[in-house]
Order: C-alpha cells, then structure tokens, then sequence
C-alpha cells in the first residue's frame, strides 16, 4: 500500500510538475480589425492601380528609412509600371560603385535590373542611426508580420497624437495601438495629402495606408495574380481530366465484375 | 521472378516484340521486362485506394529530381548568398517561383504520402513474411528522406533554417562521448556558416539520388514478394489477381489525378498553409526566434524529443520511434496480415495514429504544460503498442476468420 501510494506521488509529480509553468502564459497578441481586400482568398487578384500608388508612398516616404533589397527596379513591371518609367526611376537613383583608381568610393546611376538601393549602407549603419534599431527590410515584412495587411493597414493608421492622457511619455517614442507596449521610435510616416496622386485619387492617410499595404502584400508575394489565374486553369482542366480517368477505370472494371 | 503465365487478358498476348524494338528486347530484355513488370504483371484483385499511394510517391519523386535541378542550377550555398539566392529565384527567375512552389509542395505531399503509405503496411501487415526486405528498405528510404527534408530546409537559410539547424546541431552534440566530434562533422566549423550550408547542399542532392537508387531495390521486393492486399492473404488462383495493366493503371491513373487536385490547390490557392512565415526572414544568429517549431512533419519526433527531460533522452526516444519499425517484423509474430481480422490490433493501431497526432501537437506547444503530459502518454504508448501490446496481441488475440480466397471474399468464388 506504503509503496502504491509512493509510486503514484511520483508518478504525479512527473507529470504534473510541467503543467505550472502554463499558468504564466504569454499575454494574446493583439487581432487588428479585418478589412476588405482584392487580393484575399484563393481567388484574390491585385489591382494594379492601388500597387502603382502604394509604390509611391513606398518610394517616397517609407524607403527613406526602409530597404526592399530583394527586388529589382525591373520586378515592377509587375504593378503594371512601362520599361520606360521604369528605366527613368533607376538612373533617377544613385547606386554606389566600384571605388576608382585612387581608391575613392563612386557612385553611379541605377539600372532596371539593380536591386532597391538601401537606405543605409550597412544594417549597423542604420541601427547607429536610428537610435539602436535598424528599420526592418520590407520585402518579406507582409508574410512575417502575423495578420499582414490587416495589421500593415492598422498599425499605419494607429497613431495617437496627443496620446492618450495615461499613456506614459517616452522622448523620441510615438504611441501606436498596434504595438507591443504602444510606444514606437518610428514616427507617423503617413499625413493627409503630403503626396498628391497622379490619377487624382484624394491622399488621405487612410488611403494612403491602404495602398502601401496593397504594394506591400504584392512585395511579399508578386506572382499571385499569375498564381491564381494559372491555379484556377490547372484545376479546371484536372477535372476534366479526372471525370475521363473516372469513365476509362470504370469501364475497364466493369470486365472484373461480369468475369 | 514471377513469370506471368498467359492470361486470357488481351495485353498478355501480345506477340514478342520484332523490327527495332525485337532486335534491342533480344540483346537488351528491357521492353520484354517491362511489359512482364508493369503490363501483365498480376496483383490482388482487391487493392483499395490506399494501394495508390506508392504510384503518387513515384511521380512525386519524379517531379522534386525534375525541380530540384533547376533549382539547384540557380541556388547560392553560401552564408551570405543563400537567401538571396533563393529571394531571385521566387522573383526574377522565369517561372522560379512556380518550380519553388512545386518542389516546397511536392517535399510536404510527398512525406504525407509517406506516412500513408507507411500506416497502409502497419495496418495490413505488409511488414510480414515473405516482405520482411520490402518493409526494410521502405523504412530506409523514410529515413533517407527525412534526412533529405531537414537538409533541403536548411537551404533558404532563414531564420527557421538556421535556428532548426542550431536545435539539432545541439540535439546531436548531446550524445555521450562521440557527440562533439558529431556535431563538428555536421556543422564544419566553429559556427553555422558557409561549410555547413555547402556540406547540406551536397547532401541535399545526393540524397535525393540515393533516394532513387533505394526505391529501385523497394520496388524490385515488391515485385519478387507480389503485393499484400486488405485481407491479407496471398491469392490462391487467377481468380485472386488482375493484371496491372489495364486495371491498377486506371485506378492508379484516377488515384494521381485527385493526388494532384490536392496538390495544385494547396501550391496555388492556399500556399501558406504549408510555408512557415518565419522563414522568410533571413537567418540572424544574434536574435534568436520566440518560437523555433520544424516543420510538421517533424512535429511528432519534435514532441517525442522535447518529452523527455534530458537532451540526449530525448534524441533517443526520438530515434528509437522510427528505429522500433525496423524490429516491426519479429516483434508481431501473429500469423493473420491484416487488421481486418485482429480486432486487438485493429483498435491499438487506432490509437497509434491518435498517439503520433497528439505527439505532433504536443511538439507545436514545444510539450509545455498539459502538452508535456499528453506528449509522455502518446509517447509510452507509441513504443507499448509495438513492445508489449502487438507481441502480446501474437498470443492472446482473438482473431476473425479468414476467408478462403480473395475472390471469395469479393462474391466470385
């Protein structure tokens, strides 16, 4: 008996020791509001004129801080940019070069097939800059933030300026609702009407948000209009394929059962 | 060798082959041997679908050696080149992203019909005599093919693959005695870096071919011992078996089709389901990830090694699951196949595959809290189901009756 009800002590104790440490669990991520997208679900397709304005808030408010370093000037044939427009932004670009013959670092025009220039000439160049904290590259950043756009669209819209009233004050630290702890050292990038759109479309932060998020969900994933409208081909014609392969493995049976 | 005697099916008549063909078959049988293996070879006529799974792991090892070299042709191993690399062929390579796409899909498909294919052999007893080989060489190539999965995640070097590649590198380093001079062997230097990247990219590919060569040898036992089949009995007359042409390669045909339906969703509509975001950033050893999980197909062997307290414990529950299968075959030594007719074995098998399930989901919650308790059950009772319940099941099992034949289990006797 002695024994038995050691064994079960024990064995409690093995399996119940792990368990406490559940209680002090991770606080839940915060779920930012869903909005409506064209590119969502399976079906989802970009709409090339909300790309070619989010490119435009990308290029010039977030790339100030911000790289992109796995696209090439070229990729933005993608949101419907012409090789010409495409060819006048890279050489609008300076790109560093080789350092020439005395040794002096150059720099030169870009190319369609350069990738983004970066904002900092090394990640520890931008975290020195930046007050500790290099600016994350953007050209993944949809797809390795949880909720991608919704939070993208969210978190540029969250700013509060003033703060609430019981918000602690940070110097050089911005309140956002939609990060950890509310206070961020980047600034609001987004303001009514700082860029004006060329198809007339009214700037507001709101939009603003909207179509950068669209431009970076493409970033993330360029090829998924390509992908769905293939996807959607490849499937059709499986299953004509698979209603013929259906009739022949029927018909060829048939010949078992009547053996 | 299985000579197939002549049918009365039409294929089996077929005349020897004369002109070109003729004059090769006699110096070189291979349309003969072809049409002895793939066209009239006769199997149970009772197969069911689960019978498809080793015609859809063929094509899909197919189709990952077809992308895989184009892959590679584009691929930089190195520390600082390798993510890049990888980024240009999802975004200016012609068509890269479609390959990566089809080679990302086709490794996690291709280990889910494995684990069918596998639990198909569990659950009809295709491990027993005469296909004791059969069984042996199918577990080398789930080893093999691991071993191809974890090196092929390392090659995007993101942060997954890096931190992944740590736990184990670690994992391994925590045998006795010989652990350090291992894990120097895997990593090839004092840190995660170039060698180590170039030593998985070699292995990478040549695993994958080796891959091949172990599949010759598998399906050359299957076609030495025949197929098993759901009742498990071998087939007494012709009544028993068709040919595999037309009859498997229509069915197998339909079976492909609906494989790749499965497939083609998944890689165009829903590709996230399968890619772990946190890959996408590029490996960073001085931040390391709040949540380092492989992928899921490891999930179980991940909660098996995270179960138990101690690392090498771990490592050796987590080798010992897979290392149990090889003993499969002395270790039941019931004489009925299929669990059809083993009632005991039947409702245990049951719980095997609750058992892994559980022990995957265990391994997402990296067994913390209640997990840790349900990963030590479905733990103990993975290796109780092949250490104490199918040796005693051999004995104590009250077993169903077998029918006479094949054909008169299907009504045609």
């Amino acid at each position: 008996m002695m024994q038995n009800t050691r064994f079960l002590a024990l064995a409690a104790a093995v399996f119940l020791s792990a368990p406490l440490t559940a209680l002090a669990a991770v606080p839940e991520p915060l779920v930012p509001p869903h909005q409506k997208w064209d590119f969502d679900g399976p079906f989802g397709q970009f709409d090339q004129k909300a790309l070619q304005r989010g490119f435009m808030v990308y290029d010039r408010i977030c790339s100030t801080c911000h790289g992109m370093k796995a696209l090439t000037y070229n990729d933005l044939n993608g949101i419907g940019m012409s090789e010409q427009a495409i060819l006048d932004l890279a050489h609008s670009k300076m790109i560093a070069g080789p350092p020439d013959v005395s040794g002096q670092p150059t720099s030169r025009p870009g190319r369609p097939d350069d990738h983004f220039r970066s904002p900092f000439p090394s990640d520890e160049a931008a975290a020195a800059m930046m007050g500790g904290v290099a600016p994350p590259d953007q050209s993944r950043l949809a797809v390795i933030q949880p909720h991608g756009a919704d939070w993208l669209y969210a978190f540029l819209t969250g700013y509060r300026m003033p703060p609430p009233a019981d918000a602690p004050v940070v110097p050089g630290k911005f309140y956002n609702d939609w990060v950890d702890g509310h206070l961020i050292g980047m600034p609001p990038p987004l303001m009514n009407g700082m860029i004006q759109y060329p198809d007339g479309t009214p700037a507001t932060v709101e939009q603003q948000a909207r179509d950068v998020t669209s431009f970076l969900v493409w970033a993330a994933d360029p090829h998924r209009n390509a992908r769905h409208r293939t996807g959607l081909w490849v499937v059709l014609y499986l299953i004509g394929l698979l209603v013929l392969a259906i009739a022949w493995k029927k018909k060829t049976w048939k010949r078992v059962k009547s053996q | 060798m299985k000579i197939p005697e002549n049918t009365g099916d039409h294929s089996a008549n077929t005349p020897p082959a004369t002109g070109l063909a003729g004059w090769i078959d006699q110096r070189l049988p291979v349309i003969s041997a072809f049409r002895a293996e793939y066209v009239d070879f006769r199997l149970p006529r009772n197969l069911n679908w689960l019978w498809n799974f080793g015609a859809i792991l063929t094509v899909v090892l197919v189709l990952m050696l077809a992308t895989g070299i184009f892959l590679a042709m584009n691929y930089t191993a190195t520390d600082a080149g390798a993510f890049l690399s990888v980024e240009a062929i999802d975004r200016q390579l012609s068509g890269g992203w479609l390959l990566r796409a089809m080679h990302m899909t086709g490794a996690n498909l291709f280990l889910a019909a494995l684990y069918i294919h596998l639990f198909r052999g569990l659950y009809y007893g295709s491990y027993k005599a005469p296909r004791e080989i059969l069984w042996l060489t199918g577990l080398v190539l789930l080893v093999m093919v691991m071993a191809t999965a974890f090196a092929g995640y390392m090659l995007p070097w993101g942060q997954m693959s890096y931190w992944g590649a740590d736990v184990i590198t670690k994992a391994v380093g925590a045998v006795p005695v010989i652990g350090g001079a291992l894990e120097h062997i895997m990593t090839g230097s004092d840190h995660l870096g170039d060698v180590f990247l170039h030593r998985f990219f070699v292995l990478h590919f040549l695993m994958a071919f080796l891959v091949v060569a172990v599949v010759g040898l598998h399906v050359t036992a299957v076609h030495i011992s025949g197929s098993n089949n759901p009742l498990g009995i071998e087939p007494k007359s012709r009544k028993d078996t068709l040919t595999f042409h037309p009859y498997y390669t229509t069915k197998d045909l339909v079976g492909l089709i609906i494989f790749a339906l499965i497939f083609t969703a998944l890689m165009f509509f829903w590709p996230n389901l399968l890619a772990e975001p946190a890959n996408y950033a590029p490996a960073d050893p001085m931040h390391t990830p709040a949540d380092i999980e492989p992928e899921w197909y490891f999930l179980p062997f991940y909660g098996l090694l995270q179960s138990v307290p101690s690392k090498f414990g771990g490592l050796l529950a987590a080798a010992g699951s897979i290392v149990v299968l090889f003993f499969l075959p002395w270790l039941d030594r019931s004489s009925i196949r299929s669990a059809r007719f083993r009632p005991m074995c039947r409702v245990g098998l049951l719980g095997l595959v609750v058992a892994f399930v559980l022990l995957a989901v265990a391994g997402k919650h990296h067994a913390e809290g209640v997990w840790m308790i349900v990963a030590r059950l479905a733990g103990l009772y993975y290796f109780g189901y092949f250490l104490v319940l199918l040796p005693l099941a051999a004995r104590m099992e009250k077993t169903r009756p077998l029918p006479s034949s094949i054909a008169a289990a299907e009504g045609d006797a």
